[in-house]
């Protein structure tokens, strides 16, 4: 095993800082030599902030360096009630911006069912495909402007498992724009894991770019574990890493920001040498 | 990796690096296909979980709907409109030769002809599906007789009719046969046109308005009786006028009954029509736009003299002349790949 600690990794921009984050999940797939008998099991998010980094993923399937056919995902969440086509829908999110451009077997590709006809039992099913699975060993998330991680809005219990969850204003109305600004077309509800769950992984590893995300980013690490800003619950994770780019430090106190940045060469080894399946 | 045999056995093919046509631009996208059907990948991943058997790079190709041509007299030698012992041989030869330029599905053509060749042809040969051997036969395109005398264009004059009874009889005099018809071009301010035109449309027949002085009052009430094509746009018909515009103007008709479209024939090789008016068309009804060739006996011949129905057209350059007649009767020989781009 190795100690726990928790890495605060800035890059300059949110492409290096997606960069980075790929090649660190590249760097771990490949070190852990998933086959048949042991996949690498990886929670996924949706959004804007990891889009990068799935771009990145692609382009080291595609140079061949990369394979996700011994990986199995696990997404965070999904919209109650909005059909599965629905270009808003995270699985249309998944499967344009990631799942068809690589070589993951569609079988270990698992998004919660926000149409299913028993939602409780939709969610505890999915806890017990991630228990079969053996766990997550890498759980990679983003946070909302308020601080959630997946749909654990503010005031979500930190124990809290995958269940249903009615959406916060705040997020209904940040997410109109995907709905043509009609707030009356935005689903109210998901289903999403609970930050237990997320803690369960061996390993978490948050993404968080820009200067709206910043004064979540403070929240997150420099004051207190709180279910208003359920990310900070990964204070007490053994192994985190949160991967920034400058924009979202900018809340951030300049001792932290220099302490943090003086560690980047410790942080950069995690990245090079970057590994490949081709040796 | 297998598909998912819970579904179906049957292996799926994946076209990669390709543009298709979809949503009426190029997208870069796969296309996923199994036993002649589109698959929509998404659902495949998610409810079958299956994927691919086979991957086919497409060099960046385009991979777009065959060609559907509802307008060509002949090609290769072969002139529709003669009355052939083997219509079967000829319109086979045309359908094999014009699926190397795309085209899939086509309505062999016949201009203006006396009823004994249309006794003779029509009854020859009966609609088909195309395939490998060549495209598909969707039934005849009978332009004429039925049309108008000031507008004949290169058809011949003493073989036009009118309609005698407005009935079918008119039709069954003049060609014999209507089985194997997909589409009829007349002139609608023919007297009795109404019930001709109703009279076709009830046999799912799509009647096309050409090779006619219509005005627009004429053209609508033929459109409201159920013609739904109109044969070379700005070809052999009025040309547009601002106070009538007659058949160029069912393109922007508030007259045309409501869920039904009119379509239109253009000929886009740049002789027919001048592009800025092929665009003026397109920008009015975009929608409505349909290429057609056109082509005759002599496309992808050599020059020379060949024949279109029962008049002689003679191949200079880039042009065909029907024999003795200046421009405007010229039609462009050549196969032109580019007009459809």
């Amino acid at each position: 095993g190795f100690n726990s600690r928790m890495r605060l990794v800035i890059l300059d921009d949110y492409d290096l800082a997606s960069e980075w984050a790929a090649k660190y999940i590249r760097n771990r797939i490949v070190e852990f030599k998933p086959s048949a008998d042991r996949y690498f099991t990886l929670g996924l998010p949706t959004g804007s902030t990891p889009y990068g980094c799935y771009q990145k993923l692609i382009e080291f399937y595609r140079s061949g360096d990369l394979s996700f056919k011994y990986v199995k995902t696990f997404n965070m969440d999904e919209y109650v009630g909005l059909p599965r086509a629905h270009p808003e829908s995270y699985h249309s999110y998944m499967w344009n911006n990631f799942f068809k451009h690589i070589d993951i077997d569609p079988a270990n590709a698992h998004i919660l069912d926000g149409n299913a006809e028993d939602l409780e039992a939709e969610c505890n099913a999915y806890e017990q495909k991630i228990a079969a699975a053996g766990g997550i060993e890498l759980f990679v998330g983003g946070i909302g402007p308020d601080g959630h991680i997946a749909f654990n809005e503010p005031g979500s219990s930190l124990v809290s498992r995958t269940r249903v969850k009615t959406l916060a204003k705040d997020t209904i109305v940040a997410n109109a724009r995907f709905f043509g600004n009609d707030l009356s077309k935005v689903p109210t509800m998901s289903l999403t894991v609970g930050v237990g769950t997320v803690m369960d992984a061996k390993e978490v590893m948050i993404l968080i770019t820009g200067a709206h995300k910043a004064f979540a980013l403070y929240k997150a690490i420099e004051e207190g574990v709180n279910h208003m800003w359920t990310v900070s619950a990964f204070q007490q994770h053994p192994h985190t890493i949160f991967v920034c780019d400058e924009d979202a430090t900018l809340e951030l106190r300049v001792k932290t920001v220099k302490y943090f940045k003086g560690l980047m060469h410790v942080h950069n080894k995690l990245v090079d040498p970057v590994l490949s399946i081709k040796d | 990796m297998p598909s998912n045999k819970s579904v179906s056995d049957a292996p799926i093919s994946q076209f990669t690096n390709c543009r298709i046509l979809r949503e009426h631009t190029l997208q870069r996208e796969d296309l996923w296909v199994r036993e002649g059907k589109i698959l929509d990948p998404e659902k495949l991943f998610f409810d079958e979980q299956g994927y691919a058997d086979q991957q086919v790079d497409c060099e960046a190709s385009i991979i777009a709907p065959g060609f559907i041509d509802v307008q060509i007299n002949g090609g290769y030698g072969v002139d529709f409109s003669q009355p052939s012992e083997d219509v079967t041989a000829g319109v086979s030869l045309v359908a094999k030769k014009i699926l190397e330029h795309g085209v899939t599905s086509f309505c062999p053509t016949l201009v203006t002809s006396p009823p004994a060749v249309y006794h003779k042809v029509l009854p020859q040969i009966k609609v088909h599906d195309g395939g490998p051997h060549g495209a598909g036969f969707l039934g005849f395109h009978l332009e004429g007789p039925f049309i108008s005398l000031e507008k004949k264009g290169a058809h011949p004059e003493r073989y036009l009719r009118t309609f005698q009874s407005g009935g079918i009889e008119d039709l069954m005099e003049a060609y014999g046969s209507l089985d194997n018809v997909a589409m009829v071009t007349l002139a609608p301010e023919l007297p009795r046109s109404q019930s001709v035109v109703r009279e076709l449309c009830q046999r799912g027949i799509t009647v096309s308005l050409g090779h006619s002085v219509a005005n627009l009052s004429q053209a609508e009430d033929a459109v409201q009786h159920g013609a739904s094509f109109i044969t070379h746009l700005f070809n052999a018909m009025l040309p547009f006028h601002h106070r009538d515009p007659g058949i160029v103007g069912l393109l922007t008709s508030d007259q045309i009954p409501a869920g039904r479209t009119v379509f239109y024939g253009m000929i886009a090789d740049g002789i027919h029509t001048n592009p800025a008016a092929l665009r003026i068309a397109h920008r009015a009804h975009p929608s409505g736009l349909v290429l057609v060739t056109d082509a005759i006996t002599a496309m992808g011949l050599p020059p020379g003299h060949h024949t279109l129905g029962q008049q002689v057209i003679e191949i200079q350059g880039l042009h065909a002349y029907v024999t003795g007649l200046p421009l405007p009767y010229s039609r462009r020989w050549l196969i032109n790949d580019e007009f459809v781009s």
